[in-house]
C-alpha cells in the first residue's frame, strides 16, 4: 500500500481494494515506526486523520466524487491548520494553534484529502538542511547521516520514506526543489501568485510560493489541480483560471525546445551530477525534445540579490512575533523593551536571528539604496535573462543542486556555503517563474535532481515534460532499502 | 526683533468606509474593546491584507476637490516599528509614491483676505490600535478595534504664517472632507486629527528654523492655543540664547502647554520599503472621470452660486457654505419655505446658530430640522407671524416636535393684519393716553415707540408691525 502513488491510491480506493481508513492506518503505523529516527513529522494527527478517513469512506459510499477523496497527505508546518498546532519549526510558535486554515489547506480539504500531520521544516522556512528546526533535524531516508535538504525537509523525507504519498511544501529560494532533489522525489514551485499564500506563514512575501511534493510528476499535477487558483484573500494571487494539470501531462513532448544554460553547465559542476543530467538529456531527446545552449548572464548575481531581498522582507514579516498577542513570551518581563527583547531572543533560533539582522541592516537609512534597491535592480536583470531565453526555448533544464545531500553538520558553521546550495534554484524565485525538480539518477547511492524552469503559468508544461520522462525512467520509483518493507 | 512663524500641518482624516482598509472588520466607533478586530487586524501568522477600494476612491475624490495630482500608480510601503498597539510590527502606509500629489486650497481670513495654501501630498495608511493605560493596575491593555481603520494623511506645505492661518486651513480641509463625504470630521472621536510642525525665524530670513512637531491636538481651539504656546516657547529659547531642538511635542490641553515627547535622536529608523503583500494601485482615467462626476458642488463654487442666485452678501454666503450641512439646510429651507434667501440666511446664521451654540450641538443634531424650520420661515414670509413671534415659536419648536403651524394655531399667534382691527386698537390707546398724544403732536416724536409698544401689548404681540407703524403715524398725525 505504501508504495502506491496518489494516482494509484485513487484507483484502489475507487475499486474498493482498500479503504481510506485502512490506508491511513497503515501509513500511521509506518510514521510511528520511522518518525523517531527520521523526525520528518512535528505533529502526527492520528485520531483526526482516522476520523477524516472514515468520513471519506462514508462519503465515497454515498457517491461523492471529490477528486482526492480519502487520499492521505501531510502539510508542511508552515500552513495554518485550524485547531492544529502550527509551529513553523520555531519555539516562537511552539504552542500556537491557529483558529483558521490556510487557503491551501481549505482547498485540499475540499478536494477530499486526509491530513496525517504536520511535517518538519527549517525554522520559518529559513535553511537548506532542515537543521534549523526547533524540533530537531530530519534524517534523509537514503542515508540517515545526511540532511534531507530544506526548508521543506520533513515534507521531502516523509514522501521519500513512503510515510505519506504526497505533502505540501513552500519554496522561497528552493525549499521545495532542493529537498525534493536530495530525497529523490518530485516537487514543483508554481508561478508566483498561482497558489494562494493566505495562511502560509510568511518568510519573504515576494518570493514565497506553496506547491506539492510527491513521488511522481503526475501526483504533483493531481495535487496542484486542487491547490492552484485565485484567492481574493491574497492580493498577489493571480486572477486567472488554473489549468487542469493532470489532464495535460500525457501530451507528447516531441518538438519541445529545451534550453541548457551555459552558466549552469560549467567545469564547476560536479562530474557525476553532470553525467546524470546528460543521461536525462539523452532520454528527453529520444522523446523528441531538442536542446539548445542559452545564456542566463546574470545568474551569478542571484544569490547575493536573494540574500538582501529575502532577509529584508523577513525582518519585517517576523516583527509580528513580539510576545504580545500569541506565541512565545518570556517569563516576567520588567518592561516593554524587556518583553520584546527576551521573547524574541528566546523564541527565534540562530539562523532566523541572522536573517532578521541582515534584513534590518539592508533596510536601514543610508543602506537602503545600496542594498535593497540594488538587489531589486538585479532581480529585474535576472527576470529579463529569462524573458529573453523564453523567446527561443520552451523549458530550461539544469541541475537542481550543486551537490547531493550533505552530512548533518557539514555546512553548519559556514552560512555562505549553506546559502550556495540554492544557487540554481533561487533565480526562478527572483523571477517568479515555475520550476520543478525530478529525480534523474544517483551518485554514490544518493539521489540527483534535475530542474526544469518554465515560463510564467507554464507549470502544466513542466509537469508534462517530467511525467513523460518518468514514463521512460524509474528513478522516481526507487525506495530507500531501509524503509522498503 | 521681528519674528516670523512658519507652520505646516499634517492632518489625519479617518475615511468613512464601512470596513477597514485591509480587512473586512467594521470601523464603527465605540464598540467593546477588540470586538472589531479579525485575524488580519490582529496580525496573526500567515494572514494577508486586501485593499479596500472605497478608501482609494475617497482619496481620489480628495485629490479632485483640491486640484491635486492623482498618483496614477501609488505604492503601499511598510513603516517598521515595534509597539503593542501595532500588531504586525509595521504600519502599512505610503512613502515615495502617494495616491495624492501636489494640490492647493484657498483660505479666507476674518479680514476677508484670501491666501492659497499648498498641499504637499496626501497618502493612505492604516491606523494603529489603542493602548489602554488605566484599565488594569500596573498593566497596559491593547484595544485593536481601531487598528486598520483607513486614514488619509494630508500634508501641507509650510505656507502658514500664524496660528489663525493654521486654524483657517484646518477648518478648510475639515470642510472639504465633509463636503465630499469621505470623513465625518468628528474631532472628539479622533476622526480628524491635526499635527502641527512649528518653527520661527527672524522676519526676512530665508532659512527655516528648527521645527517641533506638536501632536495630540483634538480641536481647532486647542490647535490655535498649542501653536501660540509653541511659538512663544521657541522665541523665548532663541532670545534667551538657546537653540530649539527638533523634537515631537505633546499638547496638554489642561495645562495649555506643549511638552517634549521624543527628540530626533530617539526617533525610529522606520526602514520603509514597498509592501510585498500588496500590488501597486493603478488608477484608470475612467475611474477618475466617474469619481469626478460623483463629486458634489464644492464650497468655493457653491459660495459663488449663493452670491449670484440668492443675492447674498459675500460674508453670509461664506458662512452658509463653509459647511455642507449648513448649505444643504439653507437651500432646503429656501426651497421649502418660499421665503427670501435673506430671511432664511438671517434666521439660520442668527437664531438657529445661537441656539445650537448654546446647546453645544452640531447642525446635524438640531432638534429643528430643515423641514420644520422652513415651516416657520414660511409663516414669517407670508406675514402670518412677526419675527418676534417667530423667535417665541422657534423656542417652542426646540422643545417639541410640533410644527410652526400647529403652534400658531393652538396658541392663537397669528399676526393681525386686518387694518380695521389694528385701527380699533390704536384708537383705544390714543383715547387712553391723551397727554402723551399731546406731547407727541407737540414735537416729541420719540413717543411713537411708546404707542407702538402699547398697541403691540394690546394685540399680545400679534399686530403686523409694519402695518401698525403706518396706521399709527397716520392716526397721530391726522
Amino acid at each position: 500500500m505504501y508504495k502506491n502513488t496518489i494516482a494509484e491510491v485513487c484507483q484502489h480506493l475507487a475499486n474498493g481494494d482498500y479503504s481510506s481508513k485502512e490506508l491511513c492506518q497503515h501509513l500511521l503505523e509506518r510514521i510511528n515506526r520511522f518518525n523517531a529516527s527520521h523526525n520528518s513529522f512535528i505533529e502526527v494527527s492520528a485520531d483526526s486523520a482516522l476520523q477524516a478517513a472514515a468520513k471519506a469512506d462514508e462519503l465515497r459510499a454515498s457517491g461523492s466524487a471529490a477528486p482526492l477523496l480519502g487520499v492521505p497527505i501531510a502539510h508542511k508546518d508552515i500552513f495554518c491548520t485550524s485547531g492544529v498546532r502550527t509551529s513553523c519549526g520555531s519555539r516562537m510558535l511552539e504552542n500556537f494553534i491557529p483558529p483558521y486554515n490556510a487557503t491551501v489547506v481549505d482547498k485540499l480539504n475540499a478536494a477530499g484529502t486526509v491530513c496525517l500531520g504536520k511535517t518538519n521544516m527549517d525554522e520559518f522556512a529559513m535553511g537548506s538542511s532542515n537543521e534549523n528546526s526547533y524540533f530537531g533535524a530530519v534524517a534523509n531516508p537514503w542515508d540517515t547521516n545526511r540532511v534531507p535538504g530544506g526548508s521543506s525537509g520533513g515534507s521531502a523525507a516523509a514522501v521519500a520514506a513512503r510515510l505519506v504519498p504526497a505533502t505540501t511544501g513552500t519554496d522561497t529560494g528552493g525549499s521545495i526543489r532542493q529537498p525534493a532533489a536530495f530525497c529523490g522525489i518530485t516537487g514543483i514551485k508554481p508561478t508566483y501568485g498561482r497558489v494562494s499564500r493566505y495562511g502560509m506563514i510568511a518568510f519573504a512575501s515576494s518570493l514565497d510560493q506553496g506547491g506539492p511534493m510527491a513521488t511522481t510528476a503526475q501526483d504533483c499535477a493531481l495535487l496542484l489541480d486542487a491547490m492552484a487558483g485565485f484567492d481574493e484573500r491574497d492580493s498577489t494571487s493571480i486572477d486567472r483560471p488554473a489549468e487542469n494539470y493532470s489532464a495535460s501531462i500525457d501530451q507528447s513532448i516531441k518538438g519541445l525546445k529545451i534550453g541548457l544554460p551555459r552558466q549552469y553547465f560549467t567545469s564547476d559542476l560536479s562530474a557525476p551530477i553532470a553525467d546524470a543530467l546528460q543521461l536525462a538529456i539523452d532520454e528527453l531527446q529520444k522523446l523528441g525534445a531538442t536542446f539548445v545552449d542559452i545564456d542566463l548572464e546574470n545568474q551569478s548575481l542571484a544569490v547575493p540579490a536573494y540574500y538582501v531581498v529575502a532577509p529584508a522582507e523577513c525582518s519585517s514579516n517576523l516583527s509580528r512575533f513580539d510576545g504580545v498577542r500569541y506565541g512565545h513570551r518570556c517569563e516576567s518581563p520588567v518592561d516593554l523593551e524587556d518583553l520584546y527583547k527576551r521573547s524574541r531572543a528566546e523564541g527565534f533560533g540562530r539562523e532566523v536571528k541572522r536573517r532578521i539582522l541582515i534584513g534590518t541592516y539592508a533596510l536601514s537609512a543610508g543602506y537602503y539604496d545600496a542594498y535593497y534597491i540594488k538587489a531589486q535592480k538585479v532581480r529585474n536583470l535576472i527576470s529579463q535573462d529569462f524573458t529573453r531565453a523564453f523567446e527561443s526555448v520552451d523549458v530550461i533544464l539544469g541541475p537542481t543542486t550543486p551537490t547531493t545531500a550533505f552530512k548533518h553538520g557539514e555546512n553548519s558553521d559556514d552560512p555562505v556555503a549553506m546559502y550556495l546550495n540554492d544557487i540554481f534554484t533561487i533565480p526562478a524565485n527572483l523571477a517568479g517563474l515555475p520550476a520543478l525538480s525530478a529525480p534523474c539518477g544517483f551518485v554514490e547511492g544518493l539521489p540527483v535532481g534535475m530542474q526544469l524552469v518554465g515560463n510564467y503559468f507554464d507549470e502544466g508544461r513542466l509537469l508534462n515534460v517530467a511525467h513523460q520522462y518518468q514514463q521512460v525512467t524509474d528513478w522516481h520509483a526507487q525506495i530507500p532499502a531501509e524503509v522498503d518493507a | 526683533m521681528q519674528w516670523e512663524t512658519v507652520i505646516g500641518l499634517e492632518i489625519h482624516a479617518q475615511l468613512a468606509t464601512r470596513s477597514k482598509i485591509f480587512s473586512g472588520s467594521s470601523t464603527d466607533f465605540g464598540a467593546e474593546p477588540n470586538t472589531q478586530a479579525n485575524a488580519v487586524d490582529l496580525g496573526m501568522p500567515g494572514v494577508l491584507p486586501v485593499l479596500n477600494r472605497q478608501a482609494v476612491h475617497m482619496a481620489i475624490k480628495f485629490a479632485l476637490a483640491t486640484n491635486a495630482e492623482i498618483g496614477r500608480r501609488s505604492v503601499f510601503a511598510r513603516k517598521n516599528y515595534f509597539y503593542p498597539d501595532l500588531p504586525k510590527g509595521y504600519q502599512i502606509s505610503q512613502m515615495s509614491l502617494p495616491i495624492v500629489g501636489r494640490g492647493e486650497v484657498e483660505i479666507t481670513m476674518d479680514d476677508g483676505s484670501v491666501k492659497t495654501v499648498g498641499l504637499t501630498r496626501a497618502h493612505l495608511e492604516e491606523d494603529a490600535g489603542k493602548s489602554v493605560h488605566d484599565a488594569y493596575a500596573g498593566q497596559t491593555g491593547v484595544d485593536l478595534n481601531r487598528a486598520g481603520t483607513p486614514l488619509l494623511e494630508i500634508v501641507s506645505e509650510p505656507d502658514l504664517r500664524s496660528a489663525k492661518e493654521a486654524v483657517a486651513y484646518a477648518r478648510k480641509i475639515h470642510s472639504i472632507v465633509r463636503y465630499i463625504d469621505i470623513c465625518d470630521g468628528n474631532m472628539q472621536e479622533g476622526s480628524f486629527r491635526c499635527d502641527a510642525n512649528v518653527s520661527v525665524r527672524i522676519a526676512g530670513e530665508e532659512k527655516l528654523g528648527t521645527r517641533a512637531e506638536i501632536k495630540n491636538v483634538n480641536s481647532f481651539r486647542f490647535l490655535e492655543r498649542a501653536i501660540n504656546f509653541e511659538v512663544e516657547r521657541q522665541i523665548d529659547i532663541i532670545e534667551g540664547g538657546g537653540e530649539v531642538v527638533q523634537e515631537t511635542r505633546l499638547y496638554d490641553a489642561d495645562k495649555d502647554e506643549t511638552r517634549s515627547m521624543r527628540s530626533k535622536e530617539e526617533a525610529n529608523d522606520y526602514r520603509y520599503f514597498p509592501d510585498p503583500d500588496l500590488l501597486p494601485v493603478e488608477v484608470e482615467q475612467s475611474l477618475i472621470d466617474q469619481l469626478q462626476q460623483s463629486l458634489p458642488e464644492l464650497p468655493e463654487s457653491r459660495k459663488a452660486r449663493f452670491i449670484t442666485d440668492f443675492e447674498l452678501a459675500e460674508y453670509d454666503a461664506g458662512v452658509l457654505t463653509a459647511d455642507k450641512a449648513t448649505a444643504d439646510f439653507f437651500e432646503a429651507a429656501v426651497e421649502k419655505s418660499g421665503a427670501s434667501p435673506k430671511l432664511a440666511s438671517t434666521w439660520i446664521t442668527g437664531e438657529l446658530f445661537s441656539r445650537l451654540n448654546k446647546a453645544g450641538l452640531e447642525l446635524g443634531d438640531s432638534p429643528v430640522d430643515a423641514e420644520r424650520f422652513s415651516g416657520l420661515l414660511a409663516r414669517m414670509h407670508d406675514n402670518t407671524i412677526s419675527g418676534k413671534i417667530g423667535k417665541q415659536i422657534l423656542d417652542q419648536m426646540w422643545d417639541s416636535t410640533d410644527s410652526a403651524d400647529h403652534i400658531i394655531e393652538s396658541e392663537g399667534l397669528k399676526q393681525i393684519s386686518d387694518s380695521s382691527e389694528i385701527e380699533k386698537m390704536i384708537d383705544d390707546v390714543i383715547a387712553a393716553n391723551p397727554s402723551q398724544v399731546e406731547e407727541y403732536r407737540g414735537g416729541k416724536e420719540k413717543l411713537l415707540a411708546f404707542f407702538v409698544g402699547q398697541v403691540m401689548k394690546a394685540s399680545r404681540g400679534k399686530a403686523n408691525p409694519a402695518q401698525l407703524n403706518e396706521l399709527l403715524k397716520q392716526k397721530l398725525n391726522g
